[in-house]
């Protein structure tokens, strides 16, 4: 598994900046199963974000992505 | 006498600033000269509730106890070519941003998700550094959905730097209000972005204005500039006189230049905030990014005590915000009442 903020193995190092402030205002970024980058979408209530290989998560409500 | 003479016309004999602030801002609601603003920032800690006091009062005279309440959405999320140093948006760092298009269903959505929370100001951006055609087009058929779904809220856009006939564009589309932030004090800009100028972004903002479109312009605070520069940037934006201001407070983005800056004080933010209301009596102040971070909810609500007369609610562009649902309980608290849709129409 790995960190949504970094993308870096969530077993490896200590996260620190991943679990700050800072990231609690961060949508995921990297996908969890694989670490590729992820399309994100913010909305004013919520987020989607999408991995090529693992497809979409989203919070509540939030509309799909197009490309 | 003009509205400079009378900001020179200080009081020499009364050296507390804030003093002279409450005749000349809250009496007569001439705004502060650049060196009384930096006066006002140099202000101890032990001065500060009097600031803030000083500062609501200045708003609640001459803006009065309404509060607007606008959302945000990115419609063209990162790829940007500019260079702004602070934004995760930008395609020329490495920040875990990716390229993204909202579409119009999408667009639509939010902009129901935005006026469900009571807001009268939906803003629709763009990661760019002008819009093109395409953009253009999407902008277009995602306000004419709006207006097509029943809703009614006001509509503005940021989408970068404008032509003229982009300007009149806009304004054809219906749009009342546009964004276009000077981010920073003239002096620093050219150390927070170097692929346009500050005055580009002024001659966007000056034909936004003369096209008869309410201009909106704020900025970052706490991308290194100094107080001096922090009292120039609000002399600046007063020389603009927009109709709002935006202020937020960086938040430093993975990969960005700006990666590693801390996060201002709260209490420096709250005197940024004061002191911008005693420079602006009679803008609109707004709550923007990067509040929830360096004020916390107690901060929030003491900027809302203290100048503050606007206030971005739910999310940003690429950074979440706190639910809508508790800034619309703080203004309840607060009783500063939403103003309404029909107010602005």
């Amino acid at each position: 598994m790995f960190c949504v903020h970094c993308g870096q193995p969530a077993a490896a190092g200590d996260h620190l900046s991943c679990r700050g402030g800072r990231a609690a205002l961060e949508p995921p970024r990297f996908c969890a199963e694989c670490a590729r980058r992820m399309v994100v979408q913010v909305t004013p209530v919520g987020w989607s974000a999408r991995c090529s290989r693992h497809g979409e998560s989203t919070s509540a409500g939030v509309p799909v992505l197009t490309d | 006498m003009t509205a400079a003479a009378e900001r020179t016309h200080d009081s020499a004999t009364n050296d507390d600033v804030l003093a002279v602030a409450r005749e000349q801002v809250l009496d007569r609601g001439v705004g502060l000269s650049e060196e009384q603003v930096l006066r006002v920032l140099r202000l101890g800690d032990d001065r500060l509730e009097d600031l803030l006091a000083l500062a609501h009062e200045v708003r609640m005279k001459w803006c009065g106890p309404e509060v607007e309440v606008e959302g945000i959405v990115s419609l063209k999320t990162g790829g940007c070519p500019e260079d702004c140093h602070f934004c995760s948006q930008s395609g020329r760092f490495p920040t875990p941003v990716r390229s993204a298009w909202l579409d119009i269903p999408g667009l639509v959505e939010a902009a129901r998700q935005t006026a469900a929370t009571g807001a009268t100001e939906f803003c629709i951006v763009a990661a760019v550094r002008g819009p093109d055609a395409r953009l253009l087009s999407q902008v277009r058929d995602g306000i004419k959905a709006i207006r097509e779904s029943g809703n009614d809220i006001q509509i503005a856009c940021s989408l970068g730097m404008l032509t003229q006939e982009q300007v009149d564009e806009l304004v054809a589309m219906g749009v009342h209000r546009y964004n276009h932030n000077l981010e920073t004090a003239r002096s620093h800009f050219p150390k927070v972005v170097t692929t346009h100028s500050w005055e580009e972004r002024w001659d966007t903002l000056r034909m936004v204005r003369e096209a008869g479109m309410e201009v909106c312009s704020g900025g970052i605070i706490g991308m290194g500039e100094t107080d001096e520069q922090r009292a120039e940037f609000a002399v600046q934006l007063a020389e603009l006189d927009p109709h709002e201001v935006p202020m937020n407070f960086l938040i430093p983005q993975p990969g960005t230049p700006y990666e590693q800056y801390e996060p201002i004080e709260g209490r420096d933010a709250l005197r940024v905030v004061a002191a911008f209301r005693l420079a602006l009596p009679r803008t609109m102040l707004r709550f923007a990014g990067g509040r929830e971070l360096t004020l916390g909810d107690l901060g929030a609500e003491k900027g809302m005590l203290g100048g503050v007369n606007a206030i971005i609610v739910g999310n940003y562009l690429t950074n979440l915000g706190r639910p809508a649902q508790r800034d619309l309980d703080m203004l309840s608290d607060l009783k500063m009442p939403i103003k309404a849709l029909s107010d602005s129409l």
